[in-house]
């Protein structure tokens, strides 16, 4: 579908193609350089000395290139009265992350092998109204949220949150396996139920082991959602039981002291590492899993 | 129930007590049903909860004392919450409508087999990575007014360059607004490229033979046949638009003033922070209208075309 290289009447004519085509690579090196400034920027402001920082540039290379600033960040920078550094945060963030991710997973891998080979009357609602859940602005759930989480004594724990994450989590977390499974042939479940396997041992011996693909997706999705989460952290947790996106909120809006522009930067980058990762690592999977959210059905 | 099958069974072991033949059959349900209890208690349940709070009277607590319309007159008559509406259609038009530009725009670029599409593909994508807290705090330092892109223009020789929308508060929004797009077009590029691939390449080519030129090939053809995508797209960030509230408290907090209030802001403020639980309540009630207007209609053609 390349067309843009060819003129009207259908004939490449060679000197007009090139200049198309460097145009084209001009406009993808520039725009690709305008989305990695804001990454470079804040990579580098987190090498430099704050002398650096108020007296040089932004764009520049850092002079003197120090991690002063990381581990200021990791272990020493003030959050509210606490100047401990970031890592506990970081800490809360993964306790929180690694139970939601592992148990949303698991609940809608079995949710979708239910709705596409146990299918019963009504399945088609039932999905649909799990799907829903996916799309509501959680505004809509925060106070009673709330109110349920001080009854049972969950507020500023990590177990309320990696409730909270469980949750809101399994609409998606179904939706992929239940979109994976559907096209799982249905004969080979039928094979195996007449061989008298049952429901379980299905579910373990013959989806389990196919399943990779969508499991590895489902984790990436539910990892950057969970990690990423702002909005449930800030309203449940707060203090010392933070996740980190608050925590990193707190370092960079707090307005006392001197404005260590560096060790935000340092901080930032530490909340973004583990995404980033991930998405380096397995990129590919991160891509599916975001069209998947994106184009149901 | 004790029906006897009237065809004989292929294994006669299966004649076994009714009770385990009925525990075996409602098993699927049984593993389903804490997953769906869950959802329509904490989805369904309370959303409920929170549409009656909305009719209630509550301030700083939930009060269950019924207060009719009360809350959504006082919220509609909030300059505030007119403020955070305008910033809403500001963003969600500029937002939804760049993303999908410049989405659109780089992946016809992508798709001009183009050499080093895997080094550039996530270059366009990793902001979709990062959460909106990392994204704020990096875009409010490199737009910060004294040592950010102004000081960087002036170091250029470009001494009268002028960039204070941070801190102006007629044009912060717009900050907003490039960091949400920096962060969800490459996302949209993506979707968009896919779908350049999944075009019938045979289309094209008659079109060629036709001697139709490559702009009209895309304006014509390629376009229009993308549609589904100009949908999925604009779904994806209508819904983030409404939800957005990590960028903007990082971004700006909100501010200068209330220069940034969105109506996600505007709930989370007015519920937790000015004891207007039933303003807030009936805000979010909004919010939740509004998703369901442009949610309900899509997921229901999604789920009707697959049963056909």
């Amino acid at each position: 579908m390349s067309a843009a290289n060819e003129t009207a009447n259908g004939t490449v004519s060679a000197g007009g193609a090139r200049t198309a085509r460097y145009f084209i690579y001009a406009a993808l090196v520039i725009l690709a350089l305008v989305y990695l400034l804001p990454l470079y920027v804040m990579l580098s402001t987190s090498l430099k000395s704050l002398d650096e920082i108020r007296g040089g540039d932004m764009l520049a290379l850092p002079r003197d290139p120090s991690v002063a600033a990381w581990v200021r960040a990791w272990g020493e920078a003030c959050i509210g009265v606490s100047c401990v550094g970031i890592k506990g945060y970081f800490w809360n963030s993964i306790k929180m992350v690694v139970p939601a991710v592992a148990i949303s997973t698991l609940l809608g891998a079995l949710n979708g092998y239910v709705l596409t080979k146990w299918r019963f009357p009504g399945h088609k609602l039932v999905f649909g109204m799990m799907l829903f859940a996916c799309f509501i602005p959680f505004q809509a759930v925060l106070i009673p949220m709330a109110r349920l989480l001080g009854t049972f004594g969950l507020s500023n724990s990590t177990a309320g949150l990696v409730l909270v994450h469980v949750i809101y989590g399994l609409g998606f977390t179904t939706l992929f396996f239940r979109n994976y499974y559907e096209a799982f042939p249905d004969e080979l479940v039928k094979a195996a139920m007449i061989d008298g396997a049952g429901f379980f041992r299905i579910f373990w011996r013959i989806l389990l082991p196919s399943s990779g693909p969508i499991i590895v997706v489902t984790v990436i999705y539910q990892f950057t959602n969970i990690w990423n989460d702002f909005l449930f952290g800030v309203s449940f947790s707060s203090g010392t039981s933070s996740p980190m996106t608050v925590a990193l909120n707190n370092l960079v809006a707090s307005s006392t002291g001197v404005k260590e522009y560096n060790v935000d930067m340092a901080a930032a980058v530490f909340a973004a590492l583990p995404t980033l990762f991930v998405y380096v690592v397995a990129g590919r999977y991160f891509v599916r899993g975001l069209m998947a959210g994106a184009v149901k059905g | 129930m004790t029906t006897i099958e009237p065809v004989p069974v292929v294994e006669p072991q299966r004649q076994r007590s009714t009770f385990a033949d009925g525990l075996r059959n409602a098993l699927p349900k049984i593993v389903l049903a804490p997953s769906f209890a869950v959802i329509l208690v904490f989805v369904y349940g309370f959303i409920l909860w929170t549409v009656y709070l909305s009719f209630t009277t509550s301030r700083i607590l939930p009060v269950y004392k019924w207060g009719g319309f009360d809350a959504y007159y006082r919220l509609w008559s909030q300059p505030n919450w007119y403020v955070a509406m305008q910033n809403l259609a500001i963003f969600g038009v500029l937002y939804i409508g760049i993303c999908i530009a410049l989405g659109l725009g780089i992946a016809i670029l992508m798709d001009q087999r183009i050499r080093a599409e895997g080094v550039l593909r996530p270059i366009f994508l990793y902001p979709m990575a990062l959460s909106f807290v990392v994204t704020g705090t990096a875009w409010k330092w490199f737009l910060n007014p004294g040592l950010g892109l102004e000081n960087t223009m002036h170091n250029l020789g470009w001494t009268s360059f002028k960039f204070d929308w941070l801190v102006n508060p007629n044009m912060a929004i717009y900050t907003v607004v490039i960091a949400g797009v920096w962060q969800a077009s490459g996302f949209v590029m993506a979707m968009f490229l896919a779908g350049l691939r999944g075009i019938d390449g045979e289309i094209i080519k008659a079109a060629q033979i036709d001697g139709a030129s490559s702009v009209s090939i895309y304006r014509r053809i390629i376009i229009p046949l993308l549609r589904p995508v100009f949908l999925s797209a604009f779904i994806v960030l209508a819904h983030m638009a409404i939800k957005s509230y990590d960028l903007v408290i990082a971004l700006t907090g909100g501010g200068p003033g209330n220069a940034t209030e969105l109506p996600s802001t505007f709930m989370y403020s007015y519920t937790f922070t000015r004891n207007q639980m039933a303003v807030g309540s009936a805000s979010a009630v909004m919010m939740l209208m509004g998703i369901t207007a442009i949610i309900v209609p899509y997921l229901y053609s999604e789920l009707r075309e697959k049963q056909s």
